[in-house]
């Protein structure tokens, strides 16, 4: 019965990461480029929340739904000012850059908001869910992080294959040149990608708050770390992969704190990562690619 | 080479902002200080100019932005109160040895003549070696760590982290609050697991029972269910937490959401929890924790201290604020009783407040008739409070 | 006109040697005369030890091609090791040899570390290889916090647990107690060490970049399916130049550990690792010069930015950010030698001579 439990408290933790991992891999698949700012988008989306909700005392939907369209607009503001100029300088100037935008929104948070923890009023009216005589105890918050990332993943993976806009942001993933000699608008299509990653940012933002009801400038920077670790496990650009490597994440942080040693459960993620990437060098659903000459 | 121009550019653009920006910024009392040169410290007149070092960007941002304002508050006191005057800088430390060392240099181009700092224990341990090279007097408020104090010119607030882990299992084991205890702690952080040690090693000479030994890290702070799970799968009636208040409240939500009512017990490090905004004091019910300072004690030195701290920082202080506070306060105490002046440069205050530290006693925020021995450690006792209907109670 | 018949390689190192030796005459005259102040001369040592991090990582990121986010990983392990042969010794062996033995040791364990991470990581390729040192630099800094080592009368006593499962004895001392670090170091590190040893770093890595071996390194980074077709062993020279890189961050370390008073692992997390790749970046990849003074640049910055006080690290990104649109985006790049070539067509007629206008 302990074992399920930490299992469980293991999917529910990764499935936090697969909603960051799937809103990462949205843009590494189409932007290449790994966006270091995106845990602090996460941040900002829960400042927002709680700002409405709970400063203002509006109803959770308005909290929600203005994080969303915050997070959005901030996403698509980041990528025109600060990573579009660089689309043709090395990959490395990108990172850099996000890398910037990420302490610049940290500490902006920090002048703004304070250095001072908030505490979070969950989004989730859901009543626990005991099983066994209350020896397996399933959060609300739990449940509904569950059920949110893998409707977010269906929706996604519909989007990109069946949709119109979907194609054409596969088509700027293969080849941007290519994409845009069949009149596809590239930048519009690289924006649109960021509008919908920094969307599911404030989504995650607010279900990570709900369930760990801890804010401060630095809430999304580790999360956003493990999520990152989280993408690559899956396959970095596959949107099942982000989801599996979420989950899969999770687990094994719950497990081996619980049963090898709580002190070094770090360690053990990442080592469990290396040793799957040298198995499948792309990740677990990664696209293998044959290398051309 | 067109590249290394424009970098060069941009630092040009920077230094020359940072010069602007830092005539801007120079606090009002400067007035009556000469200017001093790259000379090293000068005499300031009357003044005394107190440095002060702590994180207020990153991670550890609340603890430094605390002290800062504790100290900024206890300065403004003394020089309205007329007398002795003093000027108060406070310099960023980001939490880190480097940087504090950085920080601690900067202040002394600035003319630094005592330090109060640093906030955080391993930046104190980093400084204490410059301030002993130097001659330097330091006191920190809350460097928690036994080496901070390792050297005569060092002082400190707060309680040493093995005096708070030894003192929880004594006060644990003699009220018989319980048999069985765990523990849970920040195996990355110097603070917990200082405490923590020595926890453990007195709860074995005391017969409590350690049924369950868990850490979690600063990389994996947010979820503690394996934790708690553990804990109460063992039986443990007493779930020690000797980590700060921002944690602290989720252990409570998470512990809460799985049925688990041990008694909570925190240290120092705990004080705050009841200010989190938005916090649902309910789930601190019944929480004990041992700490020298409440901001709901009703004496008239706490009451006025929290009401100007809420004013000028629209939240109520922790025990990081008060230690600051009482640290100005014990410097003027040492400064009056020496005769120092701000005429004197910093070693000779360093030899003067040395052997003036123990003789003053400090009737402070933190502990009434605080005194000091030569080591540089405080008596204080320790309080333990209980948390009833959202309220500090002594227990 | 004698520097000129020299080979253009050892020309370009002539100059970077030039520059260090120049700083360091500078700040020795500064320092002789009492103009230093306090805050410029405590970073010296430090900065050194930056300018040996960028070196090194630039041999990675730059020279081999292969992005590392772990870098102060192997600093760490450096620090970490020279310290434990510092406190261990101090007593028994006189300063310098005490220091040089903890350079050595430092350096010797990042090298063996090096080739350990080695093995598996260089086998992956791109952002894949990016995250898997990423990985290993947080395993590094995990275990060193969870690492617990004492001393007493049996001998050394080693833990991954706490401090109180060491089980020392009466006359037992902790030597590294896990997230409380390590202190006690003798703090002899100085800007003529720091100078010294980058000067050696520069040596060593300029004599491989324009070795045989090198210029083998090179190929790999340009084309690895051409570089192994005509024979070059893959494995081979990524080991090495991936080894080196790692035994100089060693060595930097080591150094950086002898000018504080205490050690903590938390101080090698990925931003340090962040940290020096922004300095090579802006040097500019490969180019060993640039990272340099990049490096002691970038690391004098958020020093000079105090005046801002609490929106210090804001401007910082901000400067970030801007410089990094600056140097690298396409755009500005052709506005700018625009500007440029405008300047420089108006300069001859001398019609302004004070060129102010620009």
């Amino acid at each position: 019965m302990q074992f399920l439990s930490y299992l469980v408290n293991g999917i529910s933790l990764g499935s936090i990461y697969a909603v960051i991992a799937l809103g990462y891999t949205m843009v590494y698949g189409i932007a290449r480029m790994l966006n270091f700012a995106h845990g602090d988008v996460i941040m900002v989306g829960g400042y927002i929340a709680y700002t409405v909700m709970t400063t203002m005392g509006m109803p959770t939907l308005a909290g929600i739904c203005t994080a969303v369209l915050v997070c959005t607009l901030l996403g698509v503001a980041i990528e025109r000012v600060a990573y579009k100029p660089l689309r043709e300088a090395p990959s490395l100037a990108v990172l850099i850059t996000a890398i910037g935008m990420s302490y610049l929104l940290q500490n902006l948070a920090l002048l703004i908001f304070g250095s001072a923890p908030k505490s979070f009023s969950s989004v989730v009216a859901l009543q626990p869910l005991r099983l066994f005589g209350g020896a397996l105890i399933i959060t609300g918050e739990a449940l509904t992080t569950i059920l949110v990332s893998a409707l977010i993943m269906v929706c996604l993976t519909l989007f990109v294959n069946k949709t119109k806009v979907g194609h054409a942001m596969q088509a700027v993933s293969e080849d941007k040149g290519a994409a845009q000699l069949m009149g596809i608008n590239v930048n519009a299509t690289i924006s649109l990608t960021f509008a919908i990653g920094s969307a599911l940012a404030a989504v995650a933002g607010v279900l990570l708050c709900s369930a760990y009801p801890s804010l401060t400038p630095t809430t999304g920077a580790m999360p956003g770390i493990k999520a990152f670790v989280a993408a690559v496990f899956g396959g970095i650009g596959s949107i099942p992969g982000a989801m599996l490597g979420g989950v899969l994440l999770g687990v094994i942080q719950s497990l081996s704190t619980a049963y090898i040693s709580s002190q070094m459960a770090d360690a053990i993620v990442f080592g469990v990562l290396i040793v799957v990437l040298l198995v499948r060098p792309t990740g677990i659903l990664g696209k293998q690619t044959r290398e051309k000459v | 080479m067109k590249k290394f121009l424009s970098f060069m550019l941009a630092l040009c653009l920077v230094v020359s902002l940072a010069a602007c920006g830092s005539t801007s910024s120079s606090t009002p009392a400067a007035d009556n200080a000469p200017a001093d040169g790259a000379a090293g410290p000068a005499a300031t007149g009357t003044v005394i100019r107190i440095g002060g070092i702590g994180p207020v960007t990153g991670s550890a941002a609340e603890y430094g932005l605390a002290v800062r304002g504790g100290a900024e508050i206890a300065v403004a006191e003394l020089n309205a109160r007329g007398g002795q005057q003093y000027e108060l800088k406070f310099e960023d430390d980001e939490h880190d040895p480097e940087k504090a060392v950085n920080a601690y240099n900067s202040l002394k181009d600035w003319g630094m003549q005592v330090l109060m700092g640093t906030v955080t224990s391993a930046p104190s341990i980093a400084v204490e070696a410059e301030t002993a090279a130097d001659n330097m007097f330091q006191l920190t408020p809350s460097g928690s760590a036994e080496d901070c104090i390792k050297e005569p010119n060092a002082f400190r607030m707060c309680f040493s982290d093995p005096e708070q882990g030894a003192l929880s299992a004594d006060y644990i084991a003699e009220k018989g609050l319980a048999t069985k205890v765990a523990v849970i702690y920040d195996s990355s952080d110097s603070y917990s697991s200082g405490i923590h040690d020595a926890f453990i090693a007195e709860a074995k000479v005391k017969g409590l029972e350690v049924v369950a030994d868990e850490a979690f890290t600063a990389d994996s702070n947010k979820d503690f269910n394996v934790q708690l799970g553990k804990a109460k799968s063992a039986g443990a009636e007493l779930l020690f937490m000797p980590f700060y208040y921002s944690e602290a409240a989720l252990v409570l939500q998470q512990a809460n959401a799985m049925d688990y009512a041990p008694v909570f017990f925190g240290c120092d490090g705990m004080d705050g929890l009841l200010a989190v905004e938005n916090f649902d004091a309910s789930l601190a019910e019944g929480l004990m924790l041992m700490t020298p300072f409440t901001a709901a004690a009703t004496d008239e030195m706490t009451v006025s201290f929290v009401t100007k701290y809420k004013e000028a920082y629209g939240q109520e202080p922790n025990q990081f604020a008060a230690d600051a506070y009482d640290c100005i306060y014990a410097i003027d105490a040492a400064i009056q009783k020496a005769g120092v002046t701000g005429d004197m440069d910093a070693s000779a205050i360093c030899d003067a407040l040395k052997g003036a530290f123990t003789e003053i006693e400090l009737d402070g925020l933190t502990g009434k008739g605080i005194t000091w021995d030569v080591s540089g450690a405080p008596t204080k006792s320790p309080l333990v409070f209980v948390i009833e209907n959202g309220a500090y109670e002594a227990a | 006109m004698k520097i000129k018949s020299l080979n253009p390689n050892f020309r370009r190192s002539l100059v970077t040697y030039g520059i260090v030796a120049a700083a360091f005459i500078f700040i020795q005259i500064l320092s002789g005369a009492g103009l230093l102040t306090s805050s410029l001369s405590g970073q010296l040592v430090p900065i050194c030890a930056y300018v040996i991090m960028a070196i090194s990582l630039n041999l990675t990121v730059g020279i081999l091609g292969e992005l590392s986010l772990g870098h102060a990983g192997f600093m760490s392990v450096g620090a970490f090791m020279g310290a434990f042969v510092s406190v261990c010794i101090k007593d028994a062996l006189p300063g310098w040899l005490t220091l040089a033995l903890a350079l050595l040791a430092g350096t010797a364990a990042a090298a063996v570390v090096g080739v350990l991470i080695g093995i598996p990581v260089l086998r992956l390729q791109g952002d894949y290889l990016a995250i898997v040192t990423l990985a290993f630099g947080e395993i590094i800094k995990n275990l060193l916090n969870s690492f617990y080592i004492g001393r007493d009368a049996a001998g050394f006593h080693i833990s991954f647990q706490d401090a109180p499962s060491l089980n020392l004895d009466e006359t037992g001392e902790i030597i590294i107690n896990g997230a409380q670090g390590i202190t006690g170091m003798p703090r002899s590190a100085s800007f003529t060490l720091g100078v010294v040893l980058i000067l050696i770093t520069l040596f060593v890595v300029q004599n491989l970049v324009d070795s045989r071996t090198g210029r083998a390194v090179m190929s790999i980074r340009d084309n690895r399916i051409a570089a192994e077709s005509v024979g070059i062993n893959i494995t081979k020279y990524k080991m090495i130049a991936f080894t080196v890189s790692a035994a100089l961050a060693g060595l930097a370390g080591s150094m950086y550990a002898h000018n504080f008073s205490t050690l903590v692992a938390r101080k090698f997390d990925y931003n340090t690792s962040i940290l020096v790749l922004v300095f090579i970046v802006v040097g500019g990849l490969g180019n060993i010069r640039g990272s340099v003074i990049a490096a002691a640049a970038l690391t004098v910055l958020p020093e000079l930015l105090r005046g801002f006080s609490d929106y210090r690290m804001l401007v910082y990104a901000v400067v970030l950010i801007v410089m990094m649109l600056f140097n690298q985006s396409p755009q500005i790049a052709a506005w700018r030698r625009k500007w440029a070539a405008k300047l420089k067509s108006r300069k001859p007629d001398g019609k302004k001579p004070d060129g102010k206008e620009a």
